[in-house]
């Protein structure tokens, strides 16, 4: 900790700062908690169980959420990082490449429009084209809006990266598609790799575009617990969000570690 | 003709996320401005014929004889909105400004650690975290039962179902856009002007208010602004946590596109915020200039 005798020490700041991680920490660990409760309550602790989660498991309609989440989740993982490596690829180390500010900013947009604009104005140009492809059109919309997560951590891996390895394998004769294959994507790796990891818990975890976007017979994991939830709290809806909730905090902690090691 | 050949090779790798976004994000964004020019279709959907119906909707309304009268409810929704965001902004930066301080005094191998236990929540379903405010917030939740069996109340009090629980959620969600820009401006800052500040003996909250703050200055426009953009927008905590009576924009837009079937209102009213929304990018854009450049991502 800060010592007092610090030049920068601030008295509270301290206490402030413990407030804020219990704030942010206490929801999350009295959802767990009460997901493993043998009674119904979310309140009062009456013993260790695992009903909640058999129960969550052995539900048809909890099994087919979950299988189309992870369908729409690996496709637009897929989609988005490959379009996101080529496009921090060209912005990084093509040269020949104008308005770098332009295109950098456009691959940011997703990020800039409010979600729910982005839900509407998606669901006008899906039926004003009348695409409907089932789940093709949740990929789509999905494949959108991880682009910037998925580019974001590899464009900084790229540029963070020694240029001077590519020119060498250049110096000794090996040819662009040679150097991209053999230098530059073995060491861009991890951060392509905690791009897609990012972009995955992003489209596993969306709500409200799926929400506008998705057809009858389309229904993704959130918004089932959406559902659920909007008729009541039960124990389930506790024990299928600790899942979700700890497949995000795995996947985010390992994308950590992926780009940390050198 | 060469030229253009060759800006189209060294573009072609750009050509596929760029074209994705301005295809599916853009052009419908330009659609639905066109779509709030237009007159409500019978089972939703617009009419192809002009009109400006949906922007005169946010402030009048048609009344038993045909005229138009001055209609407050939709400006007192974005109103709402608009002082419900504000709130969540301040709220944030009273809770995270301190936040962001202590942990930029921190030895490296320690802030690492709480800036990852910063960012962990965000990248948790957001759906998940607000429904854990309803296990705590609720009559038979934590805090009305704790508080009741401790003698201080009788009755459980109304937490739920408020402006202030939807601020709350707001504050949670988005706390940590508030902490992470304030922190990276304050990550660098030299130690040496708090010692200059207290040699020449201010004390030390003197020295926070002429030194720290002003460096954090673009930290704490880009965190109000980055926290303001998405509360105004926000759908999850109204829904949950305001119980729908506490409408705000962005679920009314929501529910212009679903049971009310209004989309042309709904198109205007999502024209609303992205017009707000510029205009703080525009802000923005016009502090960061003056503060030369501004949080580098």
């Amino acid at each position: 900790m800060t010592q007092k005798n610090d030049i920068r020490w601030l008295p509270g700041f301290n206490w402030v700062t413990l407030f804020f991680f219990l704030f942010l920490y206490l929801p999350l660990i009295i959802l767990v908690v009460f997901s493993f409760n043998a009674s119904r309550s979310a309140t009062v602790w009456s013993g260790f169980s695992l009903e909640w989660y058999v129960k969550a498991f052995a539900n048809d309609d909890i099994q087919r959420a979950t299988k189309n989440s992870l369908i729409i989740a690996v496709f637009a993982t897929v989609f988005a990082t490959t379009m996101a490596t080529m496009a921090a690829l060209a912005l990084s180390r093509n040269r020949a490449v104008k308005n770098k500010s332009l295109f950098g900013g456009v691959l940011i947009l997703p990020l800039m429009v409010p979600e729910i604009v982005t839900a509407v104005a998606t669901l006008t140009f899906f039926s004003a084209i009348g695409l409907s492809l089932g789940l093709g059109n949740i990929i789509i919309a999905h494949s959108v809006f991880c682009i910037p997560f998925a580019y974001l951590p590899i464009r900084a891996r790229l540029d963070g990266m020694d240029e001077s390895l590519e020119a060498a394998a250049r110096d000794l004769y090996s040819n662009k598609w040679d150097t991209l294959r053999l230098i530059t994507l073995p060491l861009l790796m991890p951060g392509i790799l905690s791009g897609a990891m990012l972009a995955f818990i992003i489209s596993l975890d969306d709500f409200i575009i799926t929400l506008m976007v998705a057809e009858a017979g389309s229904t993704t994991l959130p918004i089932y617990i959406y559902s659920l939830v909007r008729v009541g709290i039960t124990p389930e809806v506790n024990a299928i969000s600790t899942v979700l909730l700890g497949v995000s905090v795995l996947i985010v902690t390992a994308a950590y570690l992926v780009e940390k090691k050198k | 003709m060469t030229s253009l050949r060759e800006t189209l090779r060294s573009h072609l790798a750009l050509i596929p996320a760029t074209a994705t976004i301005t295809i599916f994000m853009v052009l419908p964004i330009l659609i639905i401005l066109v779509y709030s020019f237009l007159a409500p279709g019978d089972y939703g959907g617009g009419k192809p014929e002009f009109s400006t119906n949906a922007y005169q909707r946010l402030l009048f309304q048609r009344d038993l004889f045909d005229q138009m009268v001055f209609d407050p409810a939709y400006l007192k929704i974005a109103f709402r909105s608009v002082w419900i965001a504000v709130v969540s902004v301040v709220g944030c930066l009273l809770l995270g400004f301190p936040v962001a301080y202590y942990i930029a005094c921190q030895p490296e191998e320690r802030r690492n650690i709480f800036l990852l236990l910063i960012t962990i929540p965000f990248w948790t379903n957001l759906l998940v975290r607000t429904y854990c405010w309803i296990l705590v917030l609720r009559d038979t939740g934590l805090v009305n039962v704790g508080l009741m069996r401790m003698g201080l109340i009788d009755e459980p009090l109304t937490l739920l179902y408020t402006e202030g629980a939807v601020a709350l959620g707001l504050i949670y969600t988005y706390v940590p856009f508030m902490v992470l820009p304030i922190y990276a401006s304050l990550e660098r800052m030299d130690r040496r002007l708090i010692e200059a500040a207290r040699d020449l003996y201010s004390n030390r909250w003197v020295a926070l208010r002429y030194v720290v703050i002003p460096l954090a200055m673009p930290g704490i426009i880009a965190g109000a602004i980055l926290v303001f953009i998405p509360a105004l927008g926000a759908f999850i905590a109204p829904d949950l946590l305001g119980g729908g009576k506490n409408l705000m924009l962005g679920s009314l837009v929501q529910l212009q596109f679903s049971s009310a079937r209004n989309w042309p209102f709904g198109s205007a009213l999502a024209m609303v915020i992205m017009a707000m929304v510029l205009m703080c990018l525009f802000f923005y854009a016009r502090s960061a200039k003056k503060n030369g450049g501004g949080i580098k991502h």
